[in-house]
């Protein structure tokens, strides 16, 4: 093999790494537009939503493994259970913090990220487990990819479409964005932000519940899964803006290129450091986040 | 009268602490306390920052760097912790100052503070995994035996000297503590607590104030990490470092009571028994028992206790606010005349 052809091999490395970091992007995204959707409408920051993702994991894998369901069936239910738990832990938690300062609401849900972890390591003992389905590979040229990876994409994708459409088409979905650009005024124009604010948690949580099937697919799940990709989902956004949609949605496609990206000179964890730097480095240069109004 | 009375208790209850192991000696209730009071320590160098609404999720990460770094000089390059130590808190010195500068030069506040200094803490614990072909990765990490002098290599078999150390290190971090609440800074900080844009218009530099204290808190934290690694003789990057140890950080001083020097202190005694009572009761069936006691206390703690256990029951002894300061008095005098 010559000089050429080893170059064409790195080439095709470094797309197919382009490639999969757009495929990961799908699911940051989701995660960030879900972190963002609370944030943005009831200004509380969810430390544990990484481990809500976990529990859904978890979920999906008992169904499947256990309960012998199939994965299409036990997806709905895995949603609506995280989008249940999203929705308790608004009722529980965040509602009797609503005045309380807003550090209090965060380090409450940090409470919460560890009873989950724990419950899960109560609950199913720290094994890694997996769904044990084995999608096929896509060979594209040169280049592979995992059906999970593509599936994951689309179905992210498919969730945010959703969502927009929810937002934008419903008469919930234009009170979700009002509460979002102000808070006192729309109880006042007979919005029950209560009502609002439990329906956007319960998305919130359905976000996460989508994101947990799709990540089933790509990850052994265990309790402290939520730690490998809920700093990095934090990072995106702040990166993006909290509360900004669109920031978040590039900005996880953004990490999740450097993430890739790093990963394919060195291990995935140098990655995240690299991506931890770029954002040190960004946060000089654009402090409010990436899409941030001037103020 | 009062601040003579204070001291004479602090002097008498510290000389009862220092006495302690001379008189008492079962080894299994002198390593617990060796343990709550290195972790008073790593609590009370949090709440410095703490409890200004500077609430860092990111002291895992300088704990880590603290007990690893000491633990990798002296491994791989025969340094002795003497001099790995201060390399260790300079280290953490360091990150704090390049983590923190961006985010108070930018006013980054609140929730982005908290989201930013959790990733910190997220990636340390990442870095440590990776470069597990030096810290052993996941799996933990233990310092050579020292063959020679055990001084040098700040070793000791005997629970007593132990004892005597963490009790040094807890002492100096209240004396620290103390420090920070008798200076300018305290004003100042609180100040931008309060407001900001206010305190800067008042002439207070913002960023350097900030920086200062979480400089400080950062350092000690890492010192509390090399004391902890140089005691145990073993460290996971679990144990002392990541998301989970800052979250057992802010949880200790918030049940203890953030505001108040002691709280901390209290902080530590309240979750280290607990842990180890429910360890005794469960055996190795505890495996997360503790910390799912832990997280549902946290809950219910900030719902309904923010001001911790210590901090309500002296608000419950002075029906009055403290008024520790002279002209603080004179103020009182003034806006409420006849008291």
């Amino acid at each position: 093999m010559g000089m050429q052809g080893f170059l064409d091999i790195f080439d095709i490395y470094l797309l197919e790494a382009v490639i999969n970091g757009i495929l990961l992007g799908g699911v940051l995204a989701l995660l960030a537009l879900g972190l963002n959707l609370i944030f943005g409408v009831i200004d509380v920051t969810w430390i544990c939503y990484a481990e809500l993702v976990m529990i859904g994991m978890y979920a999906m894998y008992f169904m499947v493994q256990y309960y012998g369901l199939s994965y299409f069936v036990a997806a709905p239910f895995t949603i609506l259970l995280v989008a249940m738990l999203g929705a308790a832990l608004h009722f529980l938690v965040i509602a009797p913090l609503l005045t309380a300062p807003p550090i209090n609401q965060l380090l409450a849900t940090g409470g919460v990220l560890f009873v989950l972890q724990s419950f899960a390591t109560v609950a199913f003992g720290i094994d890694f487990r997996n769904l044990g389905i084995r999608l096929p590979v896509l060979a594209f040229g040169d280049m592979n990819f995992s059906y999970a990876r593509l599936l994951s994409f689309l179905a992210a994708l498919v969730g945010m479409v959703c969502v927009y459409l929810f937002m934008t088409r419903t008469f919930t979905g234009t009170a979700i964005r009002a509460i979002s650009q102000d808070r006192q005024i729309m109880a006042l124009m007979g919005v029950d932000t209560r009502r609002i604010y439990l329906i956007t948690s319960a998305i919130g949580g359905g976000l996460a519940g989508l994101a947990a099937c799709l990540l089933v697919l790509q990850y052994d799940v265990h309790p402290f899964v939520g730690l490998s990709f809920g700093p990095i989902t934090f990072l995106i956004c702040v990166l993006g803006g909290l509360g900004n949609f669109i920031g978040g949605f590039i900005a996880a496609f953004v990490f999740a290129e450097i993430i890739s990206l790093g990963g394919l000179f060195s291990d995935l964890e140098w990655g995240y450091v690299l991506a931890f730097a770029f954002f040190i480095v960004m946060m000089f240069i654009r402090p409010a986040g990436l899409l941030a109004r001037r103020r | 009268m009062m601040e003579q009375g204070r001291l004479a208790a602090w002097g008498i209850g510290l000389a009862a602490l220092v006495a302690l192991p001379f008189v008492y000696r079962d080894p299994y209730h002198l390593h617990i306390l060796v343990l709550i009071l290195i972790w008073s320590f790593a609590y009370t160098s949090w709440s410095m920052m703490g409890r200004f609404g500077l609430v860092s999720l990111g002291h895992g990460g300088f704990m880590g760097i603290g007990a690893y770094v000491t633990a990798l000089l002296w491994n791989h390059l025969g340094v002795s912790p003497w001099i790995g130590i201060p390399v260790s808190m300079v280290a953490a010195g360091a990150l704090a100052l390049i983590v923190g500068y961006p985010c108070f030069r930018f006013r980054i506040t609140g929730h982005y503070f908290v989201l930013v200094t959790l990733a910190l803490s997220g990636i340390v614990l990442q870095v440590i995994t990776a470069t597990r072909d030096y810290t052993g990765g996941s799996l933990g990490y233990t310092p050579n035996r020292a063959s020679g002098n055990k001084l040098l290599a700040l070793q000791f078999d005997d629970k007593i000297t132990w004892y005597l150390i963490a009790l040094g290190v807890w002492l100096f971090g209240i004396v620290v503590w103390h420090w920070v609440d008798r200076s300018m800074s305290r004003y100042a900080l609180e100040a931008i607590s309060e407001d900001e844009d206010a305190a800067a218009a008042a002439g207070v530099d913002v960023t350097a104030e900030k920086l200062k204290i979480t400089l400080l808190s950062a350092v000690m934290t890492a010192l509390a990490g090399a004391i902890y690694c140089q005691y145990q003789m073993f460290i996971t990057p679990d144990t002392v470092s990541g998301i989970a140890v800052s979250l057992q950080m802010v949880f200790a001083a918030i049940v203890g009571g953030l505001f108040v020097s002691l709280g901390p202190t209290f902080g530590a005694v309240i979750t280290i028994l607990l842990a180890e009572t429910l360890r005794i009761g469960f055996g190795t069936k505890a495996v997360g028992w503790d910390n799912l006691v832990y997280g549902v206390l946290l809950v219910l703690f900030i719902i309904f206790l923010p001001k911790g256990i210590l901090g309500s029951l002296l608000d419950r002894l002075k029906p009055q606010r403290k008024v520790p300061r002279a002209h603080e008095q004179e103020a009182v005098q003034i806006a409420r005349p006849g008291t």
